[in-house]
């Protein structure tokens, strides 16, 4: 990108603008690309994915009648909140009310400028990358608590300081499940990070050893819970808090806060990606750079959409926990488990050398063990088809239409 | 807590439980949904899918109605209006009036069952969404209609006769509730029934 630019300042495109303008210039057009072109139709589109998914899930079809097979239900509940009233209440603090969804869409749309599609396909390499996002993320929860406070109301004031409360304390398992990679790629660089892997399942850090494997898990546990996503969706529990920290926001705030939630489900599978699942690299079967760049910008989607579809499913499958389980979820179990990983870890690069007989055995282990478990997964689920059918088949049809 | 749960169990649990909660959630992602999608993207019309004993909304067939007021005497809520008068010039009996008031009735059947040419029946219809209560009223007759006289020698009119036969169907229906069921030879004569 820079580089882009400089070769425009060189070719006289600019003259009389000093370079830090056409610098800023040159950001704010990349940013609203990226923000008009790939975040509102990735958010967009993933409330309407998660909604027939999770429709899938309970036997229902889901929205399916605007647009074949309903793709642009999107686009349409987007308008209408648009053109909803944008109201805020009268004894709300008009100010901070009126402010804090941008603080929240500011730490959200910042952390895509770190993000690693390509080998060449990122905003701002940055040497501390990683650190950048952990930092620009928790950014959000500023956002949610000034809502929460501003709103002047029960619910979303409890809503911004659960959240406040989940996400300070999720901050340090994800921290410590991070470390691991950290540790052995020795970069907090995102695309150092991906560099270190490969296109081969045994070359990810996921498969690298035994803890990293875990920290992929705790990571991921973590994420959801920064992520306010079902099952640690306490700031806005409907059945608790009518609708948390965004109970009085309407119109385009609310639309929002919502894209934000959404799009905050991308970051965290594109983070899983990133670290523990080989990111862009694809199988060097091409030397065209376009070409070559495209591959990897797919690859690197699927790999991190597809965590966002295990983050419905997992929505679609686990009740909500409470206020001191998510505590005691978060200090008794991730803290220690996160903790002893990063040291057993660090004691496993004393021990053994990277690329050595031994890694590479560990790493094809590891590999099998993910396999296998993979294939046992699908195995419980056949058994689960089969017994439906079973009880189906012993059951009296009562429906007319059959 | 009951059972003593120690923290290593703890983990293996949560790990065990939450593996076999997403298989079961996978198998019915897999899974065909049950929706009916009502009412326009059926496989065939709910209408059409109905038993034939369906009590939907009622209809009259005024072809055959003998304007005898049974089903206006039957009807427990008086939701059914007829008016009938002598009228020596046309032959026989005028029916003025044949109204049936579909939000009152509550679908009881006892309006067809004395019925006995089978001409007042339920429908398998049974969307009757309206924008106000006097549209529910149905109101079958607009011009003074001849009642239906039956025929000893039974009916000729070849207009008439399908309708004879329809109805008929309802009257049998009605005469032998059990007939679904095979009964023997002591099936009672739906004629003696509906007499």
């Amino acid at each position: 990108m820079q580089q882009y630019l400089d070769s425009l300042i060189a070719g006289g495109y600019f003259a009389g603008l000093p370079t830090e303008v056409v610098y800023l210039l040159g950001m704010l057009a990349v940013g609203a690309v990226v923000v008009f072109v790939f975040i509102l139709n990735v958010a967009g589109a993933t409330t309407f994915v998660e909604r027939r998914v999770w429709a899938r899930i309970h036997n229902r079809v889901g929205p399916n009648r605007v647009g074949p097979q309903g793709i642009l239900q999107w686009l349409v509940d987007g308008v209408k909140l648009v053109m909803k009233e944008d109201i805020v209440p009268a004894d709300a603090d008009p100010w901070l009310f009126r402010l804090a969804p941008y603080i929240v869409i500011m730490g959200f749309v910042a952390a895509f400028a770190a993000i690693p599609f390509g080998s060449r396909l990122v905003a701002a390499d940055m040497n501390l990358g990683l650190l950048y996002i952990l930092t620009v993320t928790s950014l959000v929860v500023v956002g949610i608590l000034v809502a929460g406070w501003a709103s002047n109301n029960k619910w979303s004031l409890i809503g911004g300081i659960r959240a406040a409360a989940q996400i300070v304390s999720y901050e340090i398992p994800a921290g410590l499940s991070i470390m691991p990679v950290v540790l052995l790629t020795g970069s907090l660089n995102m695309n150092e990070i991906i560099r270190y892997q490969g296109w081969m399942p045994q070359d990810w850090l996921l498969f690298a050893n035994p803890f990293t494997f875990v920290a992929f898990f705790t990571f991921f546990t973590a994420a959801l819970a920064e992520g306010n996503r079902t099952p640690f969706d306490l700031p806005e529990a409907e059945s608790e808090l009518v609708a948390g920290f965004v109970t009085e926001y309407s119109g385009v705030r609310y639309l929002i806060f919502f894209m934000v939630e959404w799009g905050n489900l991308y970051i965290i599978g594109a983070l899983a990606t990133t670290l523990f699942l080989g990111g862009w690299h694809i199988p060097p079967i091409t030397d065209n750079v376009v070409l070559q760049t495209i591959l990897e910008f797919v690859v690197f989607f699927a790999k991190s959409y597809f965590w966002v579809l295990v983050a419905m499913w997992i929505r679609a499958t686990l009740p909500r926990v409470r206020v001191d389980q998510l505590m005691s979820i978060c200090w008794k179990y991730l803290v220690p488990i996160t903790f002893a990983n990063v040291l057993l870890v660090a004691l496993w690069m004393l021990l053994v050398t990277p690329g050595g007989f031994v890694s590479r055995a560990v790493a094809y282990a590891m590999t099998l063990l993910g396999t296998v478990l993979v294939l046992y997964f699908f195995r419980r689920v056949l058994f689960h088809l089969r017994r439906a059918r079973v009880r189906e088949r012993n059951q009296l049809v009562l429906s007319p239409l059959s | 807590m009951r059972k003593k749960t120690s923290y290593l169990r703890n983990i293996i649990d949560t790990c065990t439980t939450i593996f076999e909660g997403m298989a079961v959630t996978f198998s019915h992602f897999v899974r065909k949904p049950t929706t009916i999608q009502y009412p326009d993207r059926m496989p065939v019309r709910v209408q059409d899918s109905l038993p034939f004993r369906y009590r939907g909304i009622l209809e009259v067939d005024l072809e055959i109605c003998t304007g005898c007021l049974a089903c206006e005497r039957a009807c427990p809520i008086d939701c059914i209006v007829i008016d009938v008068k002598k009228d020596k010039d046309a032959g026989g009996m005028v029916m003025t009036r044949f109204d049936i008031d579909m939000a009152k009735c509550m679908y009881c059947g006892l309006c067809s069952e004395p019925c006995p040419t089978g001409s007042i029946h339920h429908t398998p219809e049974f969307e009757g969404a309206d924008y106000s209560l006097e549209s529910l009223i149905r109101r079958f007759i607009k011009d003074p209609v001849v009642a239906y006289k039956p025929k000893k020698t039974g009916e000729t009119d070849p207009e008439i006769i399908p309708i004879l036969e329809r109805g008929n169907i309802y009257v049998e229906e009605f005469a032998t509730p059990e007939s679904n069921k095979p009964v023997g030879g002591d099936k009672p004569d739906p004629k003696a029934e509906a007499a």
